[in-house]
């Protein structure tokens, strides 16, 4: 199980901030794909941060991590 | 004394200020952000600031980090709010401290900067006629269909 956290305009669209996923061995690259396609988002150019840290989309993720999709920021 | 903050509360600069004054320091800049009413002649309400409160503490560590790797004298302290934000009020408050004022000034520079790329913050305009999540760093556009398109992709 992994849990997905999703933040400004993608927490509106998905309607949620957190979801849980059985999956297993999957990377980054894949998520954001099975994610798109399950709800039409383009998250070609969202950041991903697994457990706190930006990762890379060949990262393979683990049960346990916790999977942040950040889109591009605008704080200050 | 965590030097590195993310409150809902509004924020104290001389507390800021107050974490980076020591004895070795001969300087202190301080960068104030605040709500502005007018973006390209629209109007805003307010702000509405969203974080990824635990990770982006992190990253405004990290960013002092880095500093102490270009500035070895420096000492950083940043707070940065989130919720709701009226027009004026303070958003993010940098406070730098180093022997001399050169470095305070650069280090600032560098930690706002630095803010604008990588600290998991978003905010929310509110206009007269509607809303938009700020998508870029450049404060210059939105995503009117709520996702990046063309040359605003990172």
């Amino acid at each position: 199980m992994i849990t997905l956290l999703f933040f400004a305009y993608l927490k509106e669209t998905i309607g949620k901030e957190r979801l849980q996923l059985g999956i297993s061995a999957m990377t980054v690259k894949e998520l954001k794909q099975h994610l798109a396609s399950d709800y039409g988002l383009d998250l070609q150019h969202v950041m991903v941060a697994v457990n706190e840290e930006y990762a890379a989309d060949d990262r393979v993720l683990q049960a346990g991590d916790i999977v942040a999709f950040i889109p591009p920021v605008s704080g200050g | 004394m965590k030097f590195f903050t993310i409150t809902d509360r509004p924020i104290s600069i001389e507390e800021v200020v107050h974490k980076v004054i020591r004895p070795e320091a001969g300087a202190v800049t301080t960068f104030i952000g605040t709500v502005r009413e007018l973006t390209n002649g629209k109007r805003t309400l307010f702000l509405q600031y969203e974080a990824y409160v635990s990770m982006a503490e992190k990253m405004l560590a990290q960013i002092g980090t880095e500093i102490k790797e270009r500035w070895p004298e420096a000492e950083v302290a940043i707070t940065h709010r989130i919720g709701r934000l009226e027009i004026s009020d303070i958003a993010v408050v940098i406070a730098v401290s180093t022997p001399h004022r050169k470095d305070a000034y650069e280090a600032n520079r560098y930690a706002i900067e630095r803010i604008k790329q990588i600290v998991p913050i978003w905010k929310k305009e509110y206009w007269e006629d509607g809303t938009e999540w700020v998508g870029n760093q450049l404060e210059t556009k939105a995503y009117p269909t709520g996702k990046p398109e063309g040359e605003d992709v990172v």
